[in-house]
């Protein structure tokens, strides 16, 4: 395997996040360090506000040594990793058949109406991004949605209104 | 086996895996202590007691795999040759993707030592010294509650080297997914962990022989294994006699949709579903059941007529063409359109399809496609049969079963709510309400 073209790995990412990558590595045995790779790109996205760019993958290769290409693949294969900007606060709406039958259309479209954005985008400001996400094993509170780590259930406009309001 | 009038006359509840719920925090060390965790794993690592003598008891239960696909436990544990020289692992499947499937959720967050002794007391039953529990990616609030239980365990000496003594060694950790449906499946799990994308391997070699980096490897889900502390503290049969034939114990049911107290129900397998319906607060707002997805939403819908007649057992709901898999059971009342609830569920798999059989990557796309069209009122005459046709060149013909998964439900769609699919195509619009 060809290692990358970044040379010294160490000037990368800050000592605390280095220190939660190598939490992460300790995880797993010793000649296993690509393992890493999934929560190493979780931690550094949170780092970049939501997103990772091609420098920070490449970035993570360097420091897990390991093809860039392979970094690629996994931030491209699962839906958390964020290839654009998003949101100070990523809102993640279920819309599976549960929260379906309970009306996350509705939640849907006040969202929308609010922000004044579909799927996919960002509010100006830069403040809130829209995400379409398939069920987070939360049906019981259907309907219901997800902000940052944190999942919000039995919504109504109403709430919807008082959670945003609580966000800084 | 027992009839269902012995059922009414038990109605036990959370007495497994959901044994803590009454305590106050019952996620706490203290707490599962107050219960009695952990007795078990000491008794078995001071008594030194013979891993084949785990193996048996498990099978004696009568567990089958909470995780959908209800293979027996105890047979796949045997399949490992545990003195087999090198690294062995035992790998919790914490993914819960499942659409309407939300119990290991409840495992992780209030109970999360019980998952732990179970993989720790697997792991001896098999000679693995290793394990990892894979958590989904945003299940944020589990997995630090479960990293907390994994580092309390720790000091408590239930993790690490030389347990309690014994000479035995366990050490366990989470892996933390990133939204990938496909990554439930055992090997795409497997793939994930060691930091590639989530693509099922082929089966055959199986994982009990070549799993977690190349090596011997059991994979069960998070209520199989959480499920096997109180198997082995009150015996094998005790818990295959909790539930009927064929279905041993009790099991966590996920219920939701239009009823009025979705939730997580620990029952006895055979329970009625009219029981578990009438427990969950039974319809919402008066209305009607129209249909119920029984075990997650590649499970065949059956009619709500016909469901009322049935138990939340395997036989009784594969009996009418469906299947229990997860336990995840989706109620939907009379305002339900099925042609609609179809679109979303094609929708997901076509979404979720990794990709890599031109079955199940073109096929789903064609599945969704189709239906879409028929829900927007651009159905074609020959649109039923092509679903039929497209569903059954997928059916078996994958690497991995999210292909059947996304073939079952548009089989079980059709036989029962044809009518309703005709109806769009002839009219171009719902038979029900506005739509
Ligand atoms: C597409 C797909 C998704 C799956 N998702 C899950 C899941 O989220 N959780 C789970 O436990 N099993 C899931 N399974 C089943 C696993 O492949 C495997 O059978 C299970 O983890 C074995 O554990 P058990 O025998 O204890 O059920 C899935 C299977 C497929 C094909
Ligand atoms: S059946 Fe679908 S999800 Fe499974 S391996 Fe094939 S393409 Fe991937
Ligand atoms: S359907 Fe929305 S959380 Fe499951």
């Amino acid at each position: 395997m060809t290692t990358t073209t970044v040379k010294d790995k160490t000037e990368h990412f800050t000592p605390e996040v280095r220190a939660e990558i190598d939490r992460w590595i300790a995880k797993y045995p010793a000649e296993w360090k690509q393992s890493a790779v999934m929560g190493a790109l979780m931690i550094v996205q949170d780092e970049n506000g939501g997103w990772l760019t091609n420098q920070l993958i490449d970035q993570v290769a360097a420091y897990l040594d390991m093809p860039s290409i392979a970094v690629y693949e996994v931030a491209t294969f699962y839906s958390m990793y964020e290839l654009k900007p998003v949101g100070k606060h990523k809102i993640c709406v279920c819309t599976n058949v549960s929260c379906m039958t309970n009306k996350s259309d509705v939640i849907v479209e006040h969202l929308e109406k609010k922000l004044g954005i579909g799927f996919g985008q960002v509010t100006e400001d830069g403040r809130f991004s829209l995400k379409e996400v398939e069920c987070l094993g939360a049906c019981g509170g259907a309907p219901m949605m997800q902000i940052g780590k944190q999942y919000y259930e039995n919504l109504t406009p109403e709430i919807v209104d008082a959670i945003l309001e609580g966000l800084e | 086996m027992r009839s269902w009038k012995a059922w009414s006359k038990k109605r036990m509840a959370n007495e497994v895996c959901l044994r803590t719920l009454d305590l106050e925090r019952p996620w706490l060390l203290e707490q599962y202590q107050s219960r009695g965790g952990y007795e078990m794993l000491k008794k078995i690592l001071t008594e030194k007691m013979a891993p084949e003598a785990i193996v048996e008891e498990v099978k004696m239960s009568g567990l089958r795999g909470r995780g959908g696909a209800g293979f027996p436990t105890g047979l796949k544990w045997s399949f490992i040759s545990r003195n087999a020289p090198g690294q062995k692992y035992v790998v919790c499947n914490s993914d819960e993707g499942e659409p309407g499937t939300f119990k290991d959720r409840d495992i992780l967050r209030y109970n999360p030592h019980q998952l732990i002794e179970g993989m720790v007391i697997a792991g001896y039953a098999i000679g693995a010294t290793r394990g990892y529990n894979y958590i989904r990616g945003e299940f944020w609030e589990p997995y630090e509650r479960f990293e907390q239980a994994l580092e309390d365990a720790r000091s408590a000496g239930y993790l690490g080297e030389n347990l309690l003594g014994s000479g035995f060694d366990f050490e366990l950790h989470a892996h933390l997914g990133a939204g990938a449906y496909v990554c439930g499946e055992e090997t795409a799990l497997l793939e994930s962990i060691e930091g590639k994308k989530g693509q099922p391997r082929y089966k055959p070699p199986f994982p009990a022989h070549f799993g977690l980096y190349g090596r011997p490897t059991i994979i069960n889900n998070t209520e199989s294994l959480a499920s096997i502390p109180m198997i082995m503290e009150k015996g094998g049969e005790w818990f295959a006699d909790i539930g009927v034939k064929n279905s041993g114990g009790s099991k966590l049911f996920s219920i939701s949709g239009n009823i009025n107290n979705p939730g997580v129900f620990e029952i006895p397998m055979g329970t009625p579903f009219s029981e578990l319906l009438a427990m969950a607060g039974g319809m919402k707002d008066g209305h009607k059941i129209k249909a119920v997805i029984p075990g997650g939403s590649s499970a065949p819908i059956i009619p709500g007529e016909q469901m009322m007649e049935l138990n939340m057992d395997y036989d009784s709901i594969a009996g009418a063409g469906s299947m229990l898999g997860s336990g995840a059971v989706i109620v939907l009342d009379e305002r339900n359109c099925m042609v609609k609830i179809l679109e979303r569920m094609s929708y997901f798999y076509h979404e979720e399809s990794c990709g890599q059989c031109t079955p199940c990557r073109e096929g789903t796309g064609w599945l969704y496609r189709v239906v879409h069209r028929i829900e927007t009122g651009q159905g074609r005459q020959e649109d039923l049969d092509l679903l039929d046709d497209v569903a059954s060149k997928i059916s078996g013909k994958t690497i991995c079963a999210l292909g059947d998964a996304a073939a079952m439900p548009v089989q079980g769609m059709l036989r029962h709510y044809r009518d309703e699919f005709q109806y769009h195509i002839d009219h171009k619009r719902c038979m029900i309400g506005v739509g």
